[in-house]
């Protein structure tokens, strides 16, 4: 994939970088090393702290604006600058636009239990008039933050002075007509909703409905229906806990709205399945209409099977057409027709499928790896450790590891493809296996609606790559 | 190390360990080393069940993930009759800390020889760190006193929870806190953790170390009904839950060890 790093620090405090990356026409291209280097603005940025992990991001319907949540409950929004003629350099960089605090820890008194302020996932919700307004939940709590600009204010009240102060009314002599001047930029973000109090376990998805009225929100055991305007009301319509706790063996892992039909959505298990749900044929969905599983290959049978193949994400195509979900190992596209097995399946990094023992014991197994779909369906990314993402195109089906590091991406280079080394000799530039960083893991990506710009979550770290614009 | 004790435990139920003289170099057929493998997942797992148990809200995807892997070889294990002896095994009160066995045992069992010998001298570390704390706990006669019940009972709560799982699962586990009177001190080998425990016996230290997991930590049921039943705990309940023979656990992980700080922390506040 042709990518190029426009701008890249979480922390409103961050330098801009820019790094570019690749030719626009060579897709998954392995390499070039016509590397413009522009790293002026590059610091040190080794201070950030447990908060400041990126927990989620996610582009806007049109592209224009990129939302960033971490684990301090923080909301960041970037906004895409405007093209100008005289910096072609500068083009469609991304730059701060918004922060605001989205959750507080807080202290549920019952369980006597803290509840983390940690953002799990954004939604945007589609643009409908100047303002945008997103949904972001933590474990328990979904909100709908509406983030809006404000350049005028309005001057000349008759009753108040410049100050807001009551004016005397003896001193009022005449009348005037109240007018709005320009001032700075504003950018408001204010909570309008707050859904609380409908989920017993943790929250791990939301879903916006494509009839823009409603959103589902999952946790693990139950996925529950809101309508957007009311927050003292939701309706359960998934429900697998079982009447005795003891009998539980499978959990949700994630569930999403299907991209036109509003009546349609799909949740993913712990144990590899998929469920697609019509919410016409009953207000519970306990039974399902679609049912994708892989038969599981006994030949590769182990204790660890099952673990590996608990779905991690799930994500419905922009045509509605295909489902593709993230295993452990995997990422898998599965034609909506076809329920007895995957249309596709990619393999993320099988090299690690002799390490499941160790990654068991240090429980990097039950990471939750996310994968993401290019605007035309066509290229799907997902990450892995050691800060390496994967893009797979499904076409030519090839496949390229790209990494997100500040040591090896400098501002407007283009990325290199990495390699991982399995067993034997290593060759130049290659990583062997037993080297890479299993601390350093990309969950979290999200692909531009439109064009190929990706956002990557590396830790406390945010890059942008984009097409190398000509 | 830990491996031959447990094949040990297995071939002589009967026998005491004497785990210092048995830390040879041992050639094992290939059944042998996968039934090794099989008992350190399943050590492991057990581990993290109990951590889970632990916290009021665990990862339920992540709890019911490991309990389907106990429960995937507690089937197998029972098919092929290991469950029973295991079970047997700690019924009469063996000790099963040595079947903790390290995962370089299990990852890399080519390097099963060279783990053990590593492991001999951690092991002569680790029973230093026993001794150490033995000596602090006779110095200091509150540090003993600390682990009496507390004012709110928490500590009677440990025990009866324990009962309460002995009765429901009499067959595997008979008898257990009599036998075993000692059990729950494993934790007292990591001089890190702030819990306080009484000081052990004058036994031989050794036998301390191995002898300090309590049988009904092996007993599945009460581990994963325990686990899933978390979510529905109360305040006090999160107190009864911290029950010092978990905290063997704990040796490697240094999340475990922020838990335990939390719930002091949740001690102190309700204290």
């Amino acid at each position: 994939m042709a990518l190029r790093d426009t701008s890249s620090l979480h922390q409103l405090k961050s330098p801009k970088r820019d790094l570019d990356t690749q030719p626009p026409d060579s897709s998954m291209e392995e390499e070039s090393d016509t590397r413009k280097i522009n790293n002026s603005f590059l610091r040190d940025h080794n201070y950030a702290t447990e908060a400041d992990i990126i927990s989620t991001v996610e582009f806007n319907s049109s592209g224009e604006l990129l939302a960033t949540g971490d684990k301090g409950g923080r909301v960041v929004v970037f906004q895409r600058e405007q093209e100008s003629k005289s910096q072609s350099q500068r083009r469609g960089e991304y730059n701060v636009y918004s922060t605001f605090q989205s959750h507080e820890p807080e202290f549920d008194y019952l369980k006597s239990l803290e509840i983390e302020e940690k953002i799990n996932k954004i939604k945007w919700l589609p643009q409908q008039n100047a303002a945008y307004f997103l949904l972001s939940t933590n474990d328990k709590t979904v909100k709908l933050w509406k983030i809006s600009e404000r350049d005028k204010r309005p001057e000349g009240y008759n009753l108040k002075d410049e100050d807001g102060r009551i004016r005397d009314p003896s001193t009022i002599t005449s009348l005037r007509v109240p007018v709005l001047q320009p001032m700075d930029l504003m950018v408001e973000a204010t909570a309008r909703r707050v859904f609380s109090n409908a989920h017993t376990y943790h929250i791990n998805s939301i879903s916006v409905n494509s009839d823009h009225q409603t959103y589902i929100s999952t946790d693990d055991l139950q996925v529950n229906l809101w309508n957007l305007e009311i927050t003292n009301r939701s309706f359960n319509i998934v429900d697998i806990k079982p009447a005795n706790m003891e009998e539980l063996t499978e959990v949700i892992t994630s569930a999403e709205f299907h991209p036109q039909q509003c009546h349609t959505f799909a949740y993913s298990s712990s144990k590899g399945s998929i469920r697609l749900c019509d919410m016409r044929q009953a207000a519970l969905c306990d039974r399902h209409c679609k049912y994708f599983e892989e038969p599981e290959d006994p030949s590769t049978r182990s204790f660890f099977s099952e673990i590996i193949s608990s779905i991690s994400d799930v994500k419905f195509s922009h045509n509605g057409r295909y489902l593709m979900t993230r295993d452990y190992l995997t990422v898998k596209v599965w034609d909506l027709q076809m329920e007895n097995k995957p249309l596709e399946t990619y393999q993320v990094h099988d090299y690690l499928r002799g390490k499941l023992c160790s990654l068991y014991e240090n429980d990097c197994i039950f990471d939750k790896f996310e994968c993401v779909w290019n605007g035309s369906d066509s290229v799907i990314m997902t990450g892995s450790y050691n800060n390496f993402f994967r893009m797979f195109d499904r076409n030519t089906k090839r496949d390229v590891t790209l990494e997100a590091s500040r040591e090896n991406s400098k501002p407007r280079a283009i990325l290199k493809p990495r390699k991982v080394c399995i067993g034997g000799k290593r060759r130049k530039d290659e990583i062997s296996v037993d080297s890479l960083d299993f601390s350093k893991k990309i969950l979290h990506t999200t692909w531009h609606p439109h064009e190929n710009i990706i956002a990557v979550a590396a830790t406390n770290n945010l890059y942008i790559f984009q097409d190398k614009v000509n | 190390m830990f491996a031959k004790g447990t094949k040990r435990k297995f071939s002589d139920p009967g026998e005491e360990p004497a785990l210092g003289a048995e830390l040879g170099p041992v050639v094992r057929p290939l059944s042998s080393t996968y039934s090794l493998q099989r008992q350190s997942l399943l050590d492991m797992s057990l581990i993290k069940l109990q951590l889970c148990h632990m916290l009021v809200e665990p990862n339920l995807c992540r709890s019911v993930l490991i309990a389907n892997t106990v429960r995937q070889i507690q089937e197998e294990m029972t098919q092929d009759g290991t469950w029973q002896i295991m079970t047997q095994a700690l019924a009469a009160a063996q000790c099963p800390a040595d079947r903790l066995v390290a995962t370089e045992v299990l990852c890399r069992p080519s390097e099963a020889l060279a783990a053990a010998q590593k492991e001999e001298e951690e092991e002569e570390v680790v029973v230093a760190a026993a001794m150490e704390e033995d000596v602090d706990s006779e110095a200091n006669p509150l540090s003993s006193s600390s682990f009496l019940p507390a004012p709110f009972g928490a500590e009677p709560g440990w025990e009866d929870e324990e009962d309460d799982s002995e009765d429901e699962d009499s067959e595997e586990c008979p008898s257990d806190a009599e036998d075993v009177p000692d059990s729950r001190r494993g934790d007292q080998v990591f001089g890190t953790f702030e819990i306080k425990h009484p000081a052990p016996p004058p036994d031989p230290a050794l036998e301390e170390l191995f002898s300090d997991v309590d049988p009904s930590y092996y007993d599945l049921d009460t581990v994963l009904t325990g686990m899933q039943s978390t979510p529905k705990m109360g305040p006090y309940d999160l107190l009864d839950s911290l029950s010092p023979h978990a905290a063997p656990a704990l040796s490697t992980g240094t999340s475990c060890r922020s838990d335990l700080n939390e719930l002091d922390h949740i001690m102190e506040i309700i204290s």
